[in-house]
C-alpha cells in the first residue's frame, strides 16, 4: 500500500464515528460551549473570575432572597433553613457536631462540604423565579453573605475566585461526606444481608411497633375517593361526609393556590386556616373572599400581593369559599 | 385443574349500606364522639350477624331471587347506538376510573414547583405505568419545551464537542427498553415510623415505561470520548433549575439512554419532553429531564442534588454521597393500606418487585408478619432493572393478618427488614429505604400501614 493511502486510512479510522453517522450533529462552537458549560467543580474548575463583598451580598439578599429564606437565611417556611447549627469548633475540625443530634434542624450549611456546590447552585438556579439572572459578582456577594451568616468569613470579607479555596478550608462540614458504600457501582456490596427464610422465621410472633395515629387518618383526604368505588376492595372512609364531598385539596391544587398558601400556615400568602379564622365572624365573608380570589388584592396580609385568579370557575370559587367559611377543615 | 374452594364467608357491607342517613348526617355535622363510634361498631356487628354465611354473590341473589337485575334488565349501553370513532382524538380513561390520580402528600413540601405527585399504585396493573399517572418530581417546576429549539450538547473529555437537535437524535440508531424509575426518596417518610396511609404515598415515587432513544454510548463515541481519562459524566437539564447529576462512566457507557419517547409516544412535558436521560437501576434524580448537556469529566461534580439533597445521613453524622443504585425492593399493591376488604373469600394478592442491580429472581409473600412465606407467581417478561408483577391467591377467612412481600434479585440479595436496615443506617437516612412493607388486615377488613418487629 502506498504511503498516502495508508495515511488516508488512518484519518478515516480516527474519524470513523463521523463517517458512521453522516449528516447527524455538528461540532459545537467555542461560544456555545462557553454559554452552556457553567458548572463549577469542587476543585473550582469552571469558576469564573470575579468578586463580591458580604455587604453587597446583604443588599442583594434583601432584594431577592428574603421572601423565601428570611432575612438571615434561617427561615424554613418555604424551604429548609440555609444557615444555623454550625459552630467555631465545626469550622476548626471540619465536621458538624449537630448532625449527630436527631433533635437539631438540618440546615444547608450543616451539610455543605464543598463550597463550589453553593456557588454553582445560586448561579444556575437562583433566584427561584428568575434563575440564571445573577451576574458572577452577584453570586460571589450572595455566597459571601451566607458564609458570613454562618461565621465562616468576617463581615468585611470580599469573596473572589482568588481566595475561595482558603474559604473552602474553613467549611464546617468539609470532612462530613463519605463514598464508602455499595450504592455507586451496579455491582457494589450492600450493607444489609437478609436471608430468604421460608418457615418459622420469627423468634416471637410479629407485633405492631408503629401504625398511623387516629388523628392522622384523614390527613391525606378521603381515601375512599382515591380507590375504585366498586368491587370487594374499596378505599377506607376517612372523612365525615361534609368534608369528603368537597375535597378541597384537589380544587386548591387545580387552581394553583398551594404554591403560595399552606393548608394551615403561611408560605408566601397566609395559610387557609389563618384566612378562615380571620374572617370567621364577618357576615359577608364568602362574597368578600370570592372577590379577593377572583380579582386579587394587596396590603391585608403583608407586602406580597394576592394575584387575581380570573380563570377560576364559579363552581370552584363557590366550593373553596364555602370551605373557607366552614373553617378550612382538612 | 380444580377451582379454588371459596368457603362461604362473612359479608361486611360498605359503611353507607348499614348506617342510616340521620346518623351519617349527625356525624357529618358534629363529627365522631365516643358514643357515635361505639354505635357504629354495634351497627357493623349487627350487619355482620344478619348476613353471616352469605357471600357477595349470594347477597345479590337474595335481594332479587329471579336473578341479577343487571342481567335481567338490559342497560342503556346495550340498547343504544354508541359514540363515533375519533370522538376523543386522544383517548382518556373511563369516567368511573377518575379516582386514580397523581396526588401530593399534604405537608410534605410547601411549594408545588418543588414537590412530588405520587403514582396511584393501589389501582394499577402489570409492569408498565400508564403514562398520565407517571409520578412527578420537579425541582423548579416543569416546562414545555419547543422541540425545534431544543439542543443537546456533549462536551468535556471528548475529541470534539458536538451539538445535536432532536431531529438528529431521531436519525441515530435507536433502542427501546423497559425500565423502572424510582425516586431515591421513595418511602422516605417511613424511615422512623409509619407516616402515610396508602401505597400511593409509601411507594408511589415509582413508575415504569418502555423508553425509546439513543444509547448515550452512541453519542459519546460519536464525539470521541476519552475512555482513558473519563471517570464520569455530568447530565444537565434545560429547565430553570438546570438540574445536574454526576453519573458513573461505567453506567454511561453501558445501558444509559438519551430517551425521547416513552410507551410509544414522545415523552410528556412533566417527564422531560423532548429529551430525558434514562439511567437504569439508578435513582430518579439522575434521570435528568429536559436534558440539554452531557459533560464528560475526570472528577465528580458535587452538584446541589448530590451534595445537599440526595445524601444519606448516618447516625454518626456522616453523609453518604453519590448513593445512586436502587437496591431490590417489593411491595404488595393490593390489598394495601387505606383499603377495606368488604367480604371474606378469595383475593388476588398482587404487587411489584424490582432491583437496580438486575432481574428479579423470586418474590415471597407472608400473611403472618414474616413468620411463614409462600413463593408468588412472577408475570413475564422478567427484565433487568424493570418492574416485575407478582400475584398470589389468598383466601381471607376474616381473621387478622399481616401481609408482607420480600424480593430476591438475581445477585441473591434479599430485601431487608426494617430492623436490618435501621441497624445498618439508622432512621435519618431519608433516601434508599427498601425495607419490607407490612399491611395489617383487621377483622373488620380494614387494611392499614404498619411496621412490625
Amino acid at each position: 500500500m502506498c504511503r498516502w493511502a495508508s495515511a488516508l486510512l488512518l484519518l478515516l479510522a480516527l474519524d470513523a464515528s463521523a463517517a458512521r453517522y453522516v449528516g447527524v450533529g455538528r461540532p459545537a462552537t467555542e461560544a456555545e460551549v462557553r454559554a452552556w458549560d457553567i458548572d463549577v467543580r469542587p476543585d473550582f474548575s469552571g469558576l469564573p473570575a470575579g468578586e463580591g463583598s458580604v455587604s453587597d451580598g446583604e443588599m442583594l439578599w434583601i432584594a431577592k432572597c428574603t421572601s423565601c429564606h428570611g432575612d438571615f437565611g434561617d427561615a424554613s417556611h418555604v424551604f429548609p433553613a440555609l444557615v444555623g447549627n454550625t459552630t467555631a469548633e465545626d469550622i476548626a475540625g471540619g465536621r458538624v457536631a449537630a448532625l449527630r443530634d436527631p433533635g437539631r434542624t438540618r440546615s444547608m450549611m450543616m451539610k455543605l462540604a464543598t463550597l463550589s456546590t453553593l456557588w454553582d447552585y445560586i448561579h444556575r438556579a437562583m433566584p427561584w423565579d428568575a434563575p440564571k439572572s445573577l451576574r458572577a459578582d452577584e453570586v460571589y456577594a450572595l455566597t459571601a453573605y451566607l458564609l458570613n451568616l454562618a461565621d465562616i468569613v468576617p463581615a468585611d470579607f470580599v469573596l473572589s475566585n482568588k481566595n475561595i479555596a482558603t474559604v473552602q478550608a474553613r467549611m464546617p462540614n468539609r470532612e462530613g461526606m463519605t463514598d464508602e458504600h455499595g450504592l455507586w457501582k451496579v455491582d457494589g456490596k450492600s450493607d444489609t444481608r437478609n436471608r430468604a427464610c421460608m418457615q418459622d422465621c420469627l423468634e416471637k410472633e410479629a407485633t405492631v411497633l408503629s401504625s398511623l395515629p387516629e388523628f392522622a387518618k384523614g390527613a391525606h383526604g378521603e381515601l375512599q375517593k382515591q380507590h375504585r368505588e366498586y368491587g370487594a376492595i374499596r378505599g377506607t372512609r376517612t372523612l365525615p361526609d361534609a368534608i369528603a364531598a368537597v375535597n378541597p385539596q384537589d380544587l386548591l391544587e387545580a387552581n394553583r393556590c398551594l404554591s403560595c398558601h399552606g393548608m394551615t400556615d403561611k408560605i408566601i400568602g397566609p395559610g387557609f386556616a389563618q384566612i378562615a379564622t380571620k374572617y370567621q365572624s364577618r357576615t359577608d365573608a364568602i362574597d368578600y373572599l370570592k372577590d379577593r380570589i377572583r380579582n386579587g388584592g394587596r396590603g391585608v396580609w403583608g407586602e406580597v400581593a394576592m394575584p387575581a385568579v380570573p380563570q377560576i370557575s364559579d363552581a370552584d370559587l363557590d366550593t373553596i369559599t364555602r370551605w373557607l367559611g366552614d373553617g378550612a377543615p382538612h | 385443574m380444580s377451582p379454588i374452594e371459596a368457603p362461604a364467608g362473612r359479608l361486611l357491607l360498605a359503611p353507607e349500606s348499614f348506617l342510616d342517613a340521620s346518623f351519617v348526617e349527625t356525624v357529618a355535622r358534629e363529627g365522631f364522639n365516643e358514643e357515635r363510634r361505639s354505635w357504629m361498631r354495634r351497627a357493623f356487628a349487627a350487619a355482620t350477624a344478619t348476613l353471616a354465611g352469605a357471600t357477595l354473590a349470594e347477597r345479590a341473589l337474595a335481594a332479587s331471587p329471579a336473578g341479577d337485575p343487571d342481567i335481567l334488565t338490559l342497560p342503556a349501553w346495550s340498547t343504544a347506538l354508541g359514540f363515533p370513532v375519533a370522538h376523543r382524538p386522544y383517548g382518556m380513561p373511563a369516567k368511573s376510573e377518575s379516582n386514580l390520580q397523581r396526588r401530593q402528600s399534604p405537608g410534605l413540601t410547601s411549594v408545588a414547583q418543588s414537590s412530588v405527585a405520587f403514582t396511584p399504585l393501589q389501582g394499577m396493573f402489570g409492569m408498565i405505568t400508564a403514562t398520565g399517572l407517571h409520578f412527578e418530581r420537579h425541582h423548579q417546576g416543569w416546562v414545555e419545551i419547543d422541540p425545534v429549539r431544543h439542543r443537546l450538547m456533549v462536551n468535556g473529555l471528548v475529541r470534539q464537542a458536538r451539538v445535536y437537535t432532536v431531529d438528529d437524535l431521531l436519525r441515530l440508531p435507536s433502542v427501546s427498553r423497559i425500565h423502572f424509575i424510582e425516586c431515591g426518596a421513595n418511602t422516605a417518610m417511613e424511615w422512623g415510623n409509619v407516616a402515610v396511609p396508602t401505597v400511593q404515598y409509601t411507594h408511589g415515587m415509582l413508575s415504569a415505561s418502555e423508553y425509546t432513544g439513543v444509547l448515550l454510548a452512541t453519542l459519546l463515541d460519536d464525539c470521541g470520548v476519552d475512555r482513558k481519562r473519563a471517570r464520569c459524566v455530568l447530565a444537565e437539564g434545560a429547565d430553570g433549575s438546570s438540574l445536574t447529576r454526576t453519573i458513573d462512566i461505567d453506567r454511561a457507557l453501558d445501558d444509559v439512554i438519551v430517551a425521547y419517547a416513552a410507551n410509544g409516544e414522545m415523552l410528556r412535558p412533566e417527564n422531560g419532553y423532548p429529551l430525558r436521560l434514562v439511567v437504569p437501576g439508578v435513582q430518579g434524580v439522575s434521570w435528568v429531564k429536559w436534558l440539554r448537556r452531557i459533560e464528560v469529566g475526570d472528577q465528580r461534580y458535587a452538584t446541589k442534588d448530590e451534595a445537599l439533597g440526595y445524601v444519606d445521613l448516618l447516625p454518626d453524622g456522616t453523609h453518604r454521597q453519590y448513593s445512586s443504585i436502587q437496591e431490590a425492593k417489593s411491595v404488595i399493591t393490593s390489598p394495601s393500606g387505606g383499603q377495606t376488604l368488604l367480604a371474606t373469600g378469595h383475593y388476588n394478592v398482587t404487587g411489584l418487585a424490582w432491583s437496580g442491580r438486575g432481574k428479579v429472581r423470586r418474590v415471597d409473600v407472608s400473611f403472618d408478619g414474616g413468620d411463614n412465606w409462600q413463593t408468588a407467581r412472577l408475570e413475564s417478561p422478567i427484565l433487568t432493572k424493570a418492574l416485575t408483577r407478582f400475584n398470589l391467591s389468598w383466601i381471607w377467612d376474616g381473621s387478622p393478618a399481616i401481609l408482607q412481600s420480600r424480593v430476591m434479585d438475581e445477585t441473591g440479595f434479599v430485601q431487608p427488614t426494617y430492623a436490618q436496615l435501621r441497624a445498618a443506617r439508622g432512621t435519618r437516612s431519608i433516601y434508599h429505604n427498601n425495607a419490607i412493607q407490612s399491611w395489617q388486615v383487621a377483622a373488620s377488613g380494614e387494611v392499614s400501614n404498619v411496621q412490625v418487629g
